[in-house]
Formats: structure tokens, sequence, C-alpha cells
């Protein structure tokens, strides 16, 4: 029986990146749908009811919602290729443990680098570069967060990765100036075509973000 | 095999008492440390946990693992007798989801609810009502969130099971009753009658008295926080 997967993603979503990287990476073929955030289908909200939100993958008319909880689940059905959390508990916990730091600190931060001005700004700013330093920190020296090898820590964190620009932009910094390694570490991944297929031109999304800005106001 | 356990928790944390249920149904033995966490964080607990300097904080083997949710999956994977995530990627990946739903929207909702002030209250009040209608929904027909016998969701719902009720009798006021909320308050029911969870629960008058005392503590610590 062939397999039937659907995801439901927005293009610019750093949480849709990530699955669209872990079924790249597992060879999996899939339907990509492109929802209006802004009129949501009934395919989405019923798929979604609990938060009626991107990214959802759909299994065999089955749905998986929250971007880690996807990205683990195709770990784990698709587990005869390209593993994405390492084999040992140990490691598996640490990854888990940063990419739930990365979820609770860069969505929020991030917004607040490229939305606001000011002392606002300048506030969040700061946070910002002192979390992606300890991002940094817990890479090393190693080519990957997963190590020698790319892995869920790598997709967790790459869709950000691809909002440097934007925060750059936004914020009136570099990023390369602060964190060396972390945006050496960017790309490098950008070099596996199983990213650089499911990322978005940066440009184009700081374009993006800059028609919302103006549709909201946002000088 | 000199095999080093500890957890470093605080006894009316829900979260550190997940990690001691999980442990405990699976026959592990472990140290515990308890923490004085508002006022003189230990020296241990900061090196192990430098990135949030909470608790609760699992070491096994002098390597540290915290966040109570990947706290919870480390053991499973380590100590696999008596599973509390199903095998099947699909309700692993349900339970997961209902997980995270009921440790980042719940909780803290219900917490606000309860021990929150003025407008921010009452928005939480009402929020918490909605969000516990989907819990109630989720729960319909089962026994537990786990199936016949407790499980991952079940463990870290333990703040709706447990704490809510003490909270609410701390300050006076109801959030999960049973006229709108039958199911779900069955299931507390069910989960604090559990062998396990029973022994494990920490005494409710102390919690009672220790919530209504450290009411203002907490609240300015928790705002703070946030």
């Amino acid at each position: 029986m062939a397999d039937q997967v659907t995801l439901l993603d927005f293009w610019p979503s750093m949480f849709g990146m990530r699955c669209r990287v872990a079924l790249a990476e597992k060879g999996v073929e899939y339907e990509y749908k492109d929802e209006d955030l802004w009129n949501k289908s009934e395919l989405l909200l019923r798929m979604n009811p609990v938060h009626k939100k991107i990214p959802i993958l759909v299994h065999n008319g089955k749905p998986v919602c929250e971007s880690l909880v996807i990205v683990e689940y195709i770990d784990e059905t698709w587990s005869h290729k390209a593993p994405l959390l390492p084999s040992d508990p140990y490691g598996r916990a640490r990854a888990r443990f940063w990419a739930d730091f990365i979820d609770k600190k860069f969505y929020n931060l991030g917004q607040k680098v490229a939305m606001t001005k000011g002392e606002e700004q300048e506030a969040a700013k700061k946070e910002f570069i002192q979390s992606l330093k300890l991002l940094e920190s817990e890479l090393g020296d190693e080519p990957f967060f997963g190590g020698k090898k790319f892995g869920f820590l790598d997709i967790s964190f790459i869709g950000f990765y691809c909002r440097f620009y934007t925060y750059e932009m936004c914020g009136n910094f570099s990023i390369e100036a602060v964190c060396p390694k972390l945006v050496a570490w960017g790309k490098r991944c950008m070099e596996k075509e199983s990213v650089s297929k499911s990322l978005p031109d940066p440009q184009k999304l700081y374009g993006f973000v800059l028609e919302v800005k103006k549709a909201m106001g946002i000088e | 095999m000199g095999e080093e356990l500890k957890l470093l928790g605080v006894w009316g944390s829900p979260y550190s008492r997940r990690v001691e249920i999980a442990l405990k149904l699976k026959g592990v033995k472990y140290e515990y440390s308890e923490e004085d966490i508002f006022h003189n964080k230990s020296a241990s607990l900061l090196k192990y946990n430098p990135v949030h300097k909470k608790v609760p904080v699992l070491v096994h083997n002098g390597k540290p693992i915290v966040e109570s949710q990947v706290i919870l999956e480390y053991i499973d994977e380590t100590w696999k007798d008596n599973p509390i995530l199903p095998r099947d990627p699909y309700e692993r990946a349900m339970a997961r989801f209902w997980a995270k739903f009921v440790d980042e929207k719940c909780a803290p909702a219900l917490w606000k609810s309860l021990m929150g002030a003025g407008p921010e209250r009452e928005k939480a009040h009402e929020e918490a009502h909605e969000l516990l209608n989907t819990l109630e929904g989720e729960l319909k027909g089962k026994k537990f969130f786990g199936g016949e016998s407790v499980g991952f969701v079940d463990i870290m719902a333990n703040f709706v099971g447990y704490w809510v009720g003490v909270l609410e009798e701390a300050v006076g006021v109801d959030v999960l009753t049973e006229d709108k909320f039958p199911v779900l308050c069955k299931w507390a029911e069910e989960f604090r009658n559990c062998p396990v969870i029973k022994e494990n629960l920490p005494p409710r008058d102390r919690m009672v008295a220790y919530f209504r005392d450290q009411r203002e503590t907490i609240t300015t610590f928790y705002k703070n926080k946030a």
C-alpha cells in the first residue's frame, strides 16, 4: 500500500521547515500544501482543531501536529534511513533539551527583534545574542549539533538560520560578528540538498516580513 | 554495577514529582535531594542546570538531564520495564502532543486563574475553561489518557490531577468542577488513587498551608520569571 503523506505548511514558517527537511532527509515523497494563515482551510481546521496551526503532517489520513512531535514521528516511522535522533538515551535527551530551549527562546525573541523598535528591540537583541551564544557553545567544534552527522537538533534550528538575514536587517546587527561558528554551521547545512531544497531564499523571507510589518503599520 | 542516580527536586513541585512517579513506576532506586528553589539554590543545581537553574534535574552516573518531559522520555528509554509511552509511532506522537498541551497550555492558564489577580486572572479563568473542555473531550471513554493504566500524558497532567484541587482549596476558588468536567474529575480521582501515585503525592494539608502562606512569594517569583 502506498503511503499518503501531506504536509500542511506556510512557506515562511521555521516550524514547517523542520518538517520539510526531516521528510527530505528520509526521502519521503509527500504532497506540500501551502496554507493562507489569514484564511485557514477547512482541512487545516479539521486536522488541528486544538491549535488551528501549521505545520500538520497527515499520514494516511491521520494528523500529527506540533513540529518537533512531527519530526520525531517522521524519525520513528521511516526508521530505515538517516536516523535523526542519536541512538543513546543521553544523546537523545540532550537533543530534546536544546530543541526545547530553541522553542522557548528564539521564536519570541526573534519576533521582537524583527518587529519592534527602540528599547524593546535593543533588549530583545541582547537576549537573542546571549541565547545564540549559548546554542553556539553547544555546537562546540563539531560540524553539526548531532556531531559528525546532521540530525534532530540541526533540523530544529535550521529554520531560524534562514531568518538570520531578516533579524540582521531589522535589528541592524551582524550575527556572524557575534556567532561565527553558528553562521558557519548554517552554511554547512545549506550544502545539503535536503536543506537547500526545503528552505526559502532568505531575501524573499525578509521581503515577506517587511510586507507583514507594513500591513500591521509597523515601520 | 555501581549506578548513581540522583534527583534534585522540590517537595511541592509537580514537575519534580512527575519524575518521581516515573522512577517509582519502573521500580528504579534513586537518591533524592531537596532544593531551596526560592532562596538558596545549591551548587549542584547551578552546575547541572546552568541554562535554566530549575528543578527537576536527574543526574545519572554524573550526567544531568533536565526538563521534566525530556527526563520522562529518558527514563522510559533507559529502564524498559513498565513502559510509559506507547510503542506505536502514531500513538507516541499523540501522547507527546497531549503532554505538551497539558504542560504548555493547561497548567499555566490554571495557575494564573487560581494564583493570579485582577483582569489577568479573569482572562486566564476563561481560557482555562476552554482548555479543560478540550482535555475532557480527549479523555472520553478512557480510564486514563494512557488507556487502562497511567501513562505519559497522565503523569504530565499531574498538575491537573492533584495540584489544581490543592490550589482551589488554598485560594477558595473553583475551576475544575464536577458539573462542568465530570470526566476529568473522575480521571483525577482515579489518578490520585493509583498506588504509586497515591504514595508519592505531597501531603495535602501541608500543601494547602504552603500555597496559602506562600502565595505572595510565589506570585512575585513567577511574575518576575515570566
